[in-house]
């Protein structure tokens, strides 16, 4: 009896989820008149070096957020609990800006009048070109998707019992030691959870490209933005390149998962 | 020295995400468009700010949908997170996988998915895209995340409590109204209160669903467009001390209901 | 004789194809303590649910007092429970958990508020009124669940192990009140458990289940002085079980030597199960048995020793209140009337 209520719910989600995409794969595979056609998804092999461009940055930011939240999720795990949510909340404020302002922030710093450039004028160096570059690509995506590495690390390290850590140094391992063997396979799923996090919005951005990277940074998200609402107007090529991204992030989810098999996957 | 080095560290991570936010809070105050040189102080970029018709307009939008779009997310999302917890292992796991693809998947695909249905459908009808496609969009990406905040409630529940509510002479409906509901509560309201910030805040599904209507995110777009313009410094400004006021009333109210329940001192 | 207030006629429950229940038939006396008691996975949690009204048996009836309820909703039978884990509302308070169903009946707020106050006092918990139920103590709740069920004064309780979650002092003390409270206000008390002390000491009668089937019924007296197969005797209380043969009657065979017993009626040469209770057995000298064995083990529990005494086929559990020698070889002894012959099980 209850089930019936999660129908509206279902017919929801195949009318405006499950047949949209298929609409992506129907529209990918035909011509501007209906026509059916591998023209399309041939056609996405010529933009091979913006797939790369958009998968190696992509895997550099989600690297950087790594390498910068692992430490400090470790650091606000070993606060006092009393101050504990109180830093995790002032970590997380800036992720509730909207990130266009957020990235807009950025632009601003970075440009050849802006304050960095300003500041190392100071020294008689400069001005460096510093907007428009695949490092301020990177720089905008690490800034914005920072956050989302954080907080499943943090849930799941928080979580892991204190008396483990010392247990491990009891059987004498070394702090080092005690990282490679306990901490970190033990937060493995909090890894693979921040890494999806960061890199599924990472690699399809268009926005992040756009504003810090300027015209000749283009990455995937760009690639389908154009398609849609741009100069070139083709949806059926950018259903097509939609389709190829979300099989590359099929593939690469699955290779994670491999890594992380637990069921309750740790979201937001 | 290691306490020290973690607070440097802590520091170093805390400059990071703040000094941009920083920077263009100073520079709103400033006289110039400069974005390196501080040449004295002003309001007049606010002023500007709420007399932009167009930020105004496009201020209520974005207000308008988040609130219709995050209630009836809230809705059709509670409802069917008591018709999922009904369901039997296999059927639930099928549902549950499909309540996280509009999650996993990248914003934009959501977005030309959405927005190659409307306008299959809405060129046929003589339609075009608006307020009502920007709301079922919305709604979309929002469903999930209400499911996925009940849901666990459900399974936090002792499992008898609807039957301990039989027990003592509710007949269903009633037992669910006067026990179930109140205990799956905080879920609903977390999973809106998520909704209407994720509405509030959309600017990818939105920029394919919205058609010639303009939210406030896309008015930002369309503004860091064009050259530099100090009313989006106002704007940030403003922006980033609703969202401290907002964190820190929420804040504040947590830690009473949490010393209520005796959970802290 | 009291009259049945509860008559279950060959019930059957299937979950998933795998039989739960097959086809039970018990009748529970009015103002009883009655105890199912069995291992996890015996149905007597599900007897209990049936009877509770939250699962409808595939076939058989229900009757309350007479009267068929099997299809009747919960809500609908005056029985109320008692939950494994309380199952107390977390977003009401104390007072507001024990008014619930009175407030569900709309009864006049100045009647709960003395039946409420009355049930305080009955589990004692008077004061607590303003409590938020999660900050109770494992003890307190179970008081608070037991008064939100008996405050609609129910003809029949159903408690579903209810002292599981409780530290062992506590179960004892909460065993004691719960009889008390069940002969206070005369109603029946149906009770599960997989603890057969917590049976033997409360119930006037041990409903003994396995694999969905109904053992044995009868007082704890019987149940434990004459279980009816080897499964019941091993699980109410520890037990020596051998094979034995019954030569005729009142005459048994146990590793090869012939013991007088006082059981009849199993033909002759019959393999039986042969039950006797490690309390019963007395060590004697060598020479004074026909059976000797080793002493593997002792272990003092208390009142009494638990010895391991291995024979050349078996190893018997003895208690007593001498310790022997480890290692030494002793005699077993026991009298005729303590050798417990049974039928041997099926399958």
């Amino acid at each position: 009896m209850k089930k019936v209520l999660a129908a509206p719910y279902l017919v929801w989600m195949v009318v405006f989820i499950l047949v949209p995409l298929i609409m992506v794969a129907y529209f990918a595979v035909t011509t501007a008149d209906g026509a059916f056609t591998f023209d399309n998804l041939a056609a996405v092999s010529q933009y091979a070096n913006i797939f790369i461009r958009s998968i190696w940055l992509a895997a550099i930011s989600t690297v950087i957020c790594l390498v910068i939240a692992y430490p400090l999720v470790v650091i606000l795990a070993r606060i006092n609990v009393s101050y504990q949510s109180t830093v995790l909340m002032i970590v997380m404020l800036p992720m509730w800006m909207n990130f266009l302002l957020r990235t807009y922030a950025w632009m601003t710093l970075l440009g050849n009048n802006g304050l960095i450039n300003m500041f190392l004028g100071l020294f008689g160096l400069g001005p460096f070109r510093l907007l428009n570059t695949q490092g301020a690509v990177v720089l905008g995506m690490v800034y914005n998707y920072l956050p989302f590495m954080i907080l499943p690390l943090y849930n799941v390290i928080v979580k892991i019992d204190k008396s483990v850590i010392d247990a491990a140094h009891d059987l004498g391992c070394s702090n080092f030691q005690t990282f490679v063997k306990v901490l970190l396979p033990l937060s493995i799923p909090g890894v693979m959870s921040g890494i999806t996090m960061v890199f599924v919005p990472a690699i399809s951005t268009f926005i992040i490209s756009r504003m810090l990277g300027g015209g000749s940074n283009l990455l995937i998200g760009d690639l389908i933005e154009m398609q849609f609402l741009g100069n070139s107007y083709n949806p059926n090529l950018g259903a097509a390149i939609s389709l190829v991204l979300m099989v590359i992030i099929l593939f690469i989810m699955v290779i994670l998962n491999q890594f992380d098999d637990d069921e309750d996957r740790v979201l937001m | 020295m290691k306490k020290n080095l973690s607070k440097l560290y802590l520091a170093l991570v805390m400059l990071f995400l703040y000094a941009p936010i920083f920077v263009l809070i100073v520079f709103s105050f400033n006289t110039t468009k400069s974005r390196s040189v501080l040449s004295g102080f002003t309001f007049d970029w606010y002023i500007k700010l709420f007399h932009n018709e167009l930020i105004l307009s496009s201020l209520w939008n974005t207000i308008i949908v988040a609130v219709i779009a995050s209630i009836g997310a809230t809705i059709l999302g509670a409802v069917a997170a008591v018709g999922i917890n009904g369901m039997k292992r296999l059927p639930k796991t099928i549902v549950m996988q499909g309540t996280n693809i509009p999650i996993m998947n990248p914003e934009i695909v959501t977005g030309v998915s959405l927005m190659l249905l409307f306008v299959f459908f809405m060129v046929r009808m003589n339609l075009e895209m608006g307020f009502v496609t920007l709301i079922i969009a919305h709604i979309t990406f929002d469903v999930p995340y209400v499911i996925l905040n009940v849901m666990p409630r459900f399974r936090q529940m002792d499992p008898n409590l609807y039957e301990a509510a039989q027990d003592l002479g509710c007949n269903g409906a009633s037992a669910f109204f006067k026990v179930v509901l109140p205990e799956i509560m905080p879920g609903i309201i977390s999973g809106f209160l998520m909704s209407f910030t994720f509405s509030l805040d959309d600017f990818v599904v939105s920029y394919f669903t919205s058609g010639t209507t303009q939210t406030l995110p896309i008015t930002i777009y369309s503004m860091t467009r064009r050259k530099v313009s100090p009313e989006i410094n106002a704007l940030s400004t403003i922006i980033f001390l609703v969202v401290v006021a907002v964190l820190v009333i929420n804040n504040v109210i947590e830690r009473r209901n949490l010393r209520k329940r005796g959970v802290i001192k | 004789m009291s009259k049945n207030i509860i008559s279950l006629e060959n019930i059957a429950v299937s979950f998933d194809g795998e039989k739960v229940l097959s086809d039970i038939s018990l009748d529970i006396k009015d103002k009883e303590f009655v105890t199912f008691l069995g291992p996890s996975g015996c149905g007597k949690t599900t007897t209990l649910r049936v009877i509770g009204g939250f699962l409808t048996p595939d076939s058989g009836v229900v009757k309350f007092d007479g009267k068929d309820i099997t299809t009747l909703p919960p809500h609908k039978r005056n029985v109320n429970t008692v939950f494994q884990r309380y199952a107390l509302f977390p977003h009401l308070n104390v007072y507001e958990n024990i008014a619930f169903g009175l407030k569900v009946k709309k009864v006049p707020d100045n009647k709960i508020r003395s039946r409420v106050r009355e049930m305080l006092e009955l589990v004692n918990l008077q004061g607590f009124e303003k409590r938020s139920v999660d900050r109770l103590s494992g003890g307190q709740q179970q008081r608070v669940a037991i008064a939100r069920a008996l405050i609609n004064e129910p003809k029949v309780l159903l408690l579903d192990e209810p002292l599981g979650a409780l530290d062992l002092k506590l179960r004892k003390e909460m065993q004691i009140e719960l009889k008390r409270m069940q002969q206070r206000l005369e109603i029946t008390f149906i009770y599960v458990t997989h603890d057969q002390e917590e049976a033997l000491t409360m119930s006037d009668t041990v409903v003994v289940m396995k694999d969905g089937n109904i053992l044995q019924v009868g007082s704890p007296v019987d149940i434990y002085n004459e279980p009816k197969n080897a499964f019941v005797a091993d699980f109410i209380g520890e037990s020596n079980i051998l094979n034995g043969r019954m030569v005729k009657d009142l005459l048994v065979e146990i590793s090869g030597v012939c013991f007088e017993c006082v059981d009849t009626g199993f033909g002759e040469n019959t393999p039986v199960d042969v039950v006797i209770r490690p309390e019963d057995i007395k060590l004697v000298e060598p020479d004074d048995a026909h059976i000797t064995g080793v002493v593997k083990s002792v272990t003092f529990k208390g009142v009494h020793y638990e010895m391991q005494i291995e024979s050349y086929d078996h190893t018997w559990l003895v208690h007593s209140t001498k310790a022997a020698e480890p290692d030494s070889t002793v005699g077993l002894t026991f009298d005729p009337y303590d050798i417990h012959i049974m039928n041997k099980m099926e399958g």
